[in-house]
């Protein structure tokens, strides 16, 4: 059974389109056949973050409206055989996303994909809860900030109230908690929420923690998902991320605060 | 059944889908209960500042609620009552008029102009406070006749719409007896930002956090086994015997029949994150610790 995972957060700018494109990835590395669709209709992000700006032809709101197929629309990833983007338009208005389309073509998806990756935009309107509505596990992207964490309050009761499965009484959408851009220094020092304050706040499991690193902001520029940076503390925690998320366990990494060598300590770098 | 936009209620088949083609309506009668409103003077400029200030101490409760006005007390006064003007009135308040009552043939005539419909007979009851509840309870267990029955939906699900899936949903369709027997609800999941939950005639009871920027509140009292992040308000219809009780005091707001407090920067520290009891001494609210 095909599986529909959106990434969303309520506030902006804290993770989601980065995380659409690792985790998309990541299941793709591992053999699944998935598909990530920006549902940011009117910016359009999820292909410069994916590196295929320049293939886009035609985008998601082309196949809402009958413009083209799927098969037209569906980039595939220049790194991952089992990997396609379904980008979005950066001209065309966001009333484009009815229920109706949006569900259809999340149906001709699942017939042939294991995981479709909807990066949600930011905010609670139609977008946001088109990218929801038909979810059957979400991942809430949280910064450690309270402000990031009362807009994913607000998301999970969006999910658990007015998705397609709480309308319908089904059984509730699966909710996983990421936080990311975690500076575990400025956790200690009192600046930032800490990862017990964001899971006894929110509730929810947590699925990984992403540390802030400048590499996320290299890779997203040279269009390679930062999961494929395997040296980098950043590029291993998405990999953690999507082994948990399909059930393995392990151990969170890059979550205390690095142990400043003497050395480190007196030249202050 | 797809939402045309995010506000569009989840499930509206039930209500919207014809039974069969031949009828498109369907006639049923239904008993609600709805707030009286009595008049002791015909002074409208008197009559709207007592309103606003009643209104005031539950807001929530009478948005756009429909008012009965009940004339009795005013039958002896001149018959040159100005209903279009206290319509006028009642809309600015946000209340919907609905009936008359107990007045004088003329004073029903003219409220008739006025878009009121004639309700005679209905049985006028005090609002609830504790112990009228504890007496309907004991009342009610009695009446058993199946035609002594109502549909009590409209308080809650009007006002559950963006909550939580609460787990007495049923209750909100199923037959209630008049007196509106005091039953109690429990939330399961988190109350969270933006969600709203009014459980009508009863106590409230939450087993998982209400977070900040939720709101909860019952005719009754509220029991939070969890902590209490959101604003809670007990007794929303002015009984002023409800309590509030949770187990982690982190409150931003606490209201007990219209009285209220707010935590606008935080709880004090002696009872941050404390087990507490809320309740009213006269109009005082009182906050203790809970052991
Ligand atoms: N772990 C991280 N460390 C450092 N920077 C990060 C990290 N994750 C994301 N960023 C940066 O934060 C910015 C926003 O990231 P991204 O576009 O993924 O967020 P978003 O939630 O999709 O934003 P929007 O709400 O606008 O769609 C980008 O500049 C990105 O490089
Ligand atoms: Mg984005």
């Amino acid at each position: 059974m095909a599986k529909v995972i959106v990434v969303t957060s309520g506030k902006g700018g804290v993770g989601k389109t980065t995380t659409s494109a690792s985790i998309a990835t990541g299941l793709a590395k591992r053999g699944h056949k998935t598909v990530v669709i920006d549902f940011d209709v009117g910016l359009r992000n999820l292909d410069l973050i994916m590196g295929c700006e320049r293939r886009v032809v035609y985008d998601f709101v082309n196949v809402l409206q009958n413009e083209a197929n799927l098969k037209q629309a569906l980039i595939k990833d220049k790194h991952c055989d089992n990997l396609f983007v379904l980008p979005a338009s950066q001209t065309r208005d966001k009333d484009a996303l009815t229920p109706e389309g949006v569900e259809k073509v999340l149906n001709e998806l699942r017939e042939n994909h294991d995981f479709i990756v909807c990066d949600s935009p930011a905010g609670i309107e139609q977008g946001a809860v088109m990218a929801l509505y038909f979810a059957d596990e979400a991942i809430v992207v949280t910064n450690p900030e309270v402000s990031s964490v009362r807009d994913s309050d607000r998301i999970l009761g969006i999910l658990s109230a007015k998705s397609k499965r709480a309308a319908e009484n089904q059984e509730p959408i699966k909710e996983h908690l990421l936080i990311t851009r975690y500076s575990p220094e400025r956790v200690s020092s009192g600046e930032m929420l800490s990862i017990t304050d964001i899971q006894e706040l929110l509730g929810v499991k947590l699925v990984g923690v992403i540390p802030e690193s400048q590499t996320v902001l290299q890779a997203s520029n040279s269009g390679i998902p930062v999961i494929h940076m395997n040296d980098s503390p950043s590029g291993q925690a998405y990999e953690d991320v999507v082994a948990r998320f399909l059930g393995e366990e392990r151990p969170m990494r890059f979550v205390e605060p690095e142990k400043k060598s003497f050395l480190k300590r007196l030249f202050g770098t | 059944m797809m939402p045309k936009s995010a506000s569009d209620p989840p499930k509206t088949n039930d209500l919207f889908q014809l039974d069969n083609q031949e009828t498109a309506i369907d006639l049923k009668g239904s008993v609600f209960t709805l707030p009286v409103l009595c008049l002791k003077v015909t002074d409208l400029a008197k009559i709207e500042d007592d309103l606003k200030e009643r209104l005031s101490k539950s807001p929530q409760f009478f948005e756009n609620a429909p008012i009965v006005v009940d004339l009795e007390s005013i039958k002896k006064c001149a018959d040159d009552f100005d209903f279009p003007q206290f319509v006028t009135l009642l809309r600015g308040l946000h209340l919907v008029p609905v009936g008359v009552q107990h007045g004088t043939k003329t004073q029903h005539e003219a409220a008739k102009w006025a878009g009121f419909a004639e309700l005679n007979g209905g049985i006028i009851q005090e609002l609830p406070t504790a112990a009228n509840r504890r007496k309907n309870t004991a009342k009610s267990s009695k009446v058993n006749a199946p035609q002594q029955t109502s549909d009590n939906t409209p308080g809650d699900t009007q006002l559950d719409a963006q909550g939580a899936s609460s787990e007495n949903k049923a209750s909100t369709h199923a037959i209630k007896s008049i007196e509106s027997t005091p039953s109690a609800k429990v939330i399961r999941q988190p109350v969270r930002s933006g969600q709203r939950i009014y459980h009508q005639g009863g106590d409230l009871i939450l087993l998982a956090a209400v977070n900040a920027g939720a709101e909860i509140m019952a005719d009754g009292n509220i029991h939070v086994y969890a902590p209490l992040r959101g604003r809670a308000l007990a007794g929303v219809r002015g009984d002023t015997e409800a309590r509030i009780f949770c187990l982690q005091m982190e409150s931003e707001l606490i209201a007990i029949a219209g009285q209220y407090r707010v935590f606008e920067n935080k709880v004090p520290p002696e009872m941050f994150g404390k087990p507490v009891q809320i309740f009213l001494d006269g109009d005082k609210i009182v906050i203790t610790p809970l052991e």
